[in-house]
């Protein structure tokens, strides 16, 4: 079969909202994007372990304590899903893992941010996966079947994870006036973090037209952050918090909120690497992998033995 | 085997007895015994199954997108095969 083709396929299934599988022939622009994505969704799973998994040992109770390492735990699933994904596109596990740590690839700036008390731990269950969520629902119906499928399986088990947040944010908005202001400062510093997950507007970012093209993104980042922006202000003014933009209005006319200015310098420089966090995050992952090295080893090491032993019986 | 020769393994899980397994997911490891272990804290951490089957990925074969026309397209002209092909009297009640 000639390229064009193969390409009149390969459109002709996006049209119809067919599912590309990893060995139906595709652009290699398309495997290149998807790849891209996929992998930087996996990295922001396993490096969004981190701003939470500094709490694991304070957490205020038991009870917050389990909801926190089942939160995490999911997200090491939620990376794996991912990691999975990728690749069936091509490329192997310890590649992609060693892009993260070369600095090579992105993840999400967000978690570039620290968790500095335990109502930020409320506020990125409630905003960050809140934001995640809006995105993930949307890229179940991307056009690359195993990355919708994992997004099917991680929205699934994902909402726990934002009502979690949110409940932990209630009980302190009905604490005590200074259990309250931790709330209102949670909530100061990751609005707009939260507001900028969803990327640069579409009329800046390098891959949103294309990737809508191809139907890898359903919806454009403008619109995500719109949708997002609508459904959280109600749940903060249940909690009787203000979200820190003076300029957030409801304009009946359109039916959504009218809000201010993302300060996209901080953007840009915290995709650089300039964020408060950006060296630490790196320094833990590498730190992570160099440490769980030896288990890897005696792993493989016990896999080898019991081959070897089972080849002798056999013998 | 080196670390990075990890093979790729397919899981399946059956969902509750009676069931069929499906195929849940893919994960690395460096045998079946850890591939169990991990698919089990992967893809049941909540009651998802009472069954899990691994296979390595490279002992799946499958059909080719391009031999799809070939292999499944004679079905669509043998209606026949179907129960709502054949004309029963409605007086003869459910069949």
């Amino acid at each position: 079969m000639s390229e064009t083709d193969l390409q009149t396929i390969f459109d002709r299934k996006i049209e119809n909202e067919v599912k590309i599988e990893p060995k139906d022939w595709m652009p290699d622009a398309y495997r290149k994007n998807v790849l891209r994505q996929m992998a930087q969704h996996a990295h922001s799973e396993v490096v969004g372990m981190l701003p939470e998994g500094n709490w694991i040992t304070r957490a205020p109770s038991m009870r917050r304590k389990v909801a926190l390492l089942a939160k995490i735990q999911d997200e090491a699933g939620h990376g794996l899903y991912l990691y999975s994904a990728a690749e069936t596109l091509g490329t192997d596990r310890e590649r992609l893992v060693l892009d993260l740590l070369e600095g090579k690839a992105k993840y999400s700036s967000i978690f570039n941010y620290p968790a500095l008390t335990w109502a930020d731990i409320g506020a990125v269950g409630w905003l960050v996966d809140g934001a995640a969520i809006v995105n993930q629902i949307m890229l179940q119906k991307t056009s690359y079947g195993p990355y919708s499928r994992a997004m099917i399986r991680i929205c699934k088990e994902e909402s726990f994870h934002q009502r979690q947040g949110y409940e932990i944010l209630l009980t302190l908005c009905r604490g005590t006036e200074e259990q309250k202001a931790m709330a209102q400062d949670a909530l100061n510093r990751f609005w707009w973090p939260s507001l900028m997950m969803f990327g640069p507007s579409d009329k800046d970012s390098p891959h949103s037209a294309q990737s809508m093209a191809w139907k890898v993104k359903r919806m454009g980042n403008d619109d995500l952050r719109q949708k997002f922006i609508d459904q959280t202000v109600k749940q903060a003014d249940f909690l009787g918090l203000t979200i820190p933009d003076p300029d957030l209005k409801w304009n009946e006319e359109k039916g959504q909120y009218d809000w201010g200015q993302i300060d996209w310098e901080e953007f840009y420089n915290v995709i650089k690497g300039n964020g408060p966090c950006n060296k630490e995050r790196l320094a833990a992952r590498q730190a992570a992998y160099d440490n769980g090295a030896w288990v890897r080893e005696a792993a493989t090491a016990y896999a080898n033995k019991r081959a070897q032993r089972r080849d002798k019986d056999a013998a | 085997m080196e670390r990075k020769d990890w093979p790729l393994w397919e899981v399946f899980v059956r969902s509750k007895a009676g069931l069929s397994h499906k195929h849940s997911g893919s994960l690395h490891a460096p045998d079946a015994e850890m591939a169990i272990s991990n698919a089990r804290d992967v893809y049941t951490r909540r009651n998802e199954g009472v069954s899990i089957w691994v296979v390595e990925s490279k002992h799946i074969h499958s059909t080719l997108e391009t031999d799809s026309e070939s292999m499944f397209d004679p079905n669509e002209d043998k209606i026949y095969r179907h129960p709502t092909f054949y004309d029963i009297p409605d007086e003869v009640g459910h069949m």
